[in-house]
């Protein structure tokens, strides 16, 4: 009791109402998309992505220490142009998005390539990918710090901050926005994508362009990650994405009750989560992947008695 | 009899390589044609040059007779992804017919109705609602035939249908191909079996090493052939 009054009393806040919906967005979207990946064998381009993610995100926020380094050394010591000096403020006052993004984005269209390139090892060329990204990612991280907690940093990019909740009114427009245009999308989309992830071949003997829809299902992707790493953070973020996918194929038969199913459980884990998170003071991500995981079980033994 | 596919001098190959050359044949409505040939021969290159997906190094492929690029029904082979795909019957079946939907997103009723007749057509009309992965290797081949036929009912193009088939649903499959074929369907069919190519198709082309060994009816290729069914030069 004591628990429900607490929590009506967060309510009472709107960063926590805002947090919310921002987090059952990014569920909701995360598994819409993460049962075409399962399916399509797809899985590693969000592993991989979201360590490209983590790359990008480094690379945005050590971007402005760097050139502000650089044109020093460049000026023996002395004071930096102020060509520079602006450079380097504009650098750090330009979202982070605009960096993170835009990176994610050529890393999905470069995995894709190679994950589909049986020629040159495709999942060995992923796992260069996303480790040489998380290794470069940190180097820059450590060696250009934008702030004195290095290890704070890295961790809360890893493995989600606080920050979902110190979201301004124009992140959660935007994050809003992002999430009915991936559902909207997806419904659009549904019937060719149900095509494109069941058969290739025959989706391209009739004349549809397979290539186009495995891209789309790519950047969709990248752009979910981007999102997602501001709640789960980017180790997390493939649990969001599989998890679901996976407690619903154990017991649904068809593709649009998995899709449906995948959706519901998301949510109730991304709410479940949260709500611990908060009476408890957990961290967010991890209980939200927690509540993934026990779901995952549950629904493992609900198929195993189904079947027998 | 109306011709649908003239193939002329056809090369194929990959990156300047053929891998079959001078290929000639045509294909007439009604027809059942059988390509046989070993690995390597070029069949499934000539299987993407057929559905338009591959262009050939020279030589032509023509599509004629009320038939245009994308409109050969296709059987391809079983794929991993699709033994365990959590999909019911009516939704694989339904997708067949993505290829009339032009820019509309969903499916309507007309076809949805075809759908339902290519299920009964093919005796699958009691399984709609059950899971693919669920059904024998026959039944699910049924499920394909099926998508095929909804998104054309004048050619299909069979991509070695009877793979991992225990011989009794080989012969069924077989069977059902043949009757479909009767009906006045065309059916192009890539095998390894000889034997079954002689006992149900009316023309044969045989495909070796550096393109086509032979092509004519399946009378004529017994004669060629002597007692000596698979073996080329």
């Amino acid at each position: 009791m004591q628990g429900i009054e607490k929590l009506g009393e967060y309510f009472e806040y709107p960063f926590v109402r805002y947090a919310f919906l921002v987090g059952l967005l990014i569920a909701l979207c995360s598994s819409l998309l993460g049962v075409t990946l399962v399916l399509k064998r797809f899985s590693f381009i969000g592993d991989g992505l979201s360590h490209a993610a983590f790359g990008g995100l480094a690379l945005a926020s050590s971007l402005p220490v760097m050139v502000k380094e650089l044109f020093t050394a460049a000026a023996n010591g002395g004071e930096m142009s102020p060509g520079a000096a602006k450079l380097a403020d504009a650098l750090s006052n330009i979202n982070d998005m605009v960096i993170v993004l835009p990176f994610t984005l050529i890393c999905a269209v470069l995995l894709l390539r190679t994950g589909q390139n049986t020629k040159i090892k495709g999942d060995a060329a992923v796992a260069m990918l996303s480790v040489g990204a998380l290794a470069i990612g940190y180097l820059l991280m450590n060696r250009f710090p934008s702030a004195s907690n290095i290890s704070g940093d890295v961790c809360s990019t890893l493995f989600g901050s606080t920050s979902i909740l110190t979201l301004k009114k124009e992140d959660v427009a935007v994050c809003v926005v992002m999430s009915l245009v991936v559902i909207g999308l997806y419904v659009f989309f549904y019937n060719r994508l149900f095509s494109v992830t069941f058969d290739e071949s025959f989706t391209r003997a009739i004349g549809m362009d397979a290539d186009k829809y495995n891209l789309l299902i790519a950047v969709v992707t990248a752009f979910i990650i981007v999102i997602a790493m501001e709640l789960v953070g980017s180790l997390l973020i493939s649990a969001l994405i599989i998890f679901p996918a996976l407690s619903a194929m154990r017991v649904f038969r068809s593709f649009k009750s998995v899709i449906i199913c995948s959706g519901v459980i998301s949510v109730i884990c991304a709410a479940l989560g949260m709500t611990i998170s908060l009476l408890a003071s957990t961290p967010v991500g991890a209980t939200i992947v927690a509540a993934d995981l026990c779901m995952f079980l549950i629904f493992s033994v609900i198929g195993k008695m189904k079947n027998t | 009899m109306t011709e649908q596919i003239i193939c002329r001098d056809l090369t194929l190959g990959y990156e300047g390589v053929p891998v079959a050359e001078n290929l000639n044949f045509t294909v007439c409505q009604g027809d059942y044609l059988c390509i046989l040939g070993e690995n390597g021969s070029g069949k499934s290159t000539l299987i993407k040059a057929i559905l338009g997906l591959k262009q050939g190094m020279s030589g032509t492929l023509e599509w004629s007779g009320g038939i245009r690029r994308g409109e050969v029904g296709y059987l391809p082979q079983q794929t991993m992804v699709q033994r365990d795909f959590p999909a019911s019957v009516r939704e694989i079946v339904l997708s067949g017919c993505l290829a009339g939907c032009g820019h509309r997103p969903f499916f309507s009723k007309a076809q949805k109705q075809l759908a339902a007749d290519n299920m009964e057509r093919l005796g699958i009309a009691a399984l709609a609602d059950r899971c693919y992965r669920d059904l024998s290797g026959g039944q699910q081949q049924r499920v394909l035939l099926a998508r095929a036929l909804c998104a054309t009912k004048k050619i299909l193009l069979l991509d070695e249908p009877v793979t991992g088939l225990d011989p009794k649903a080989q012969t069924e499959l077989y069977d059902l191909i043949a009757s479909l074929n009767k009906q006045g369907t065309t059916i192009i069919m890539v095998s390894h079996d000889p034997g079954a190519a002689l006992a149900y198709a009316t023309h044969i082309l045989l495909m070796g090493d550096r393109g086509q060994l032979f092509c004519g009816t399946a009378e004529d290729y017994k004669k060629h052939m002597g007692g000596d069914l698979y073996a080329g030069d």
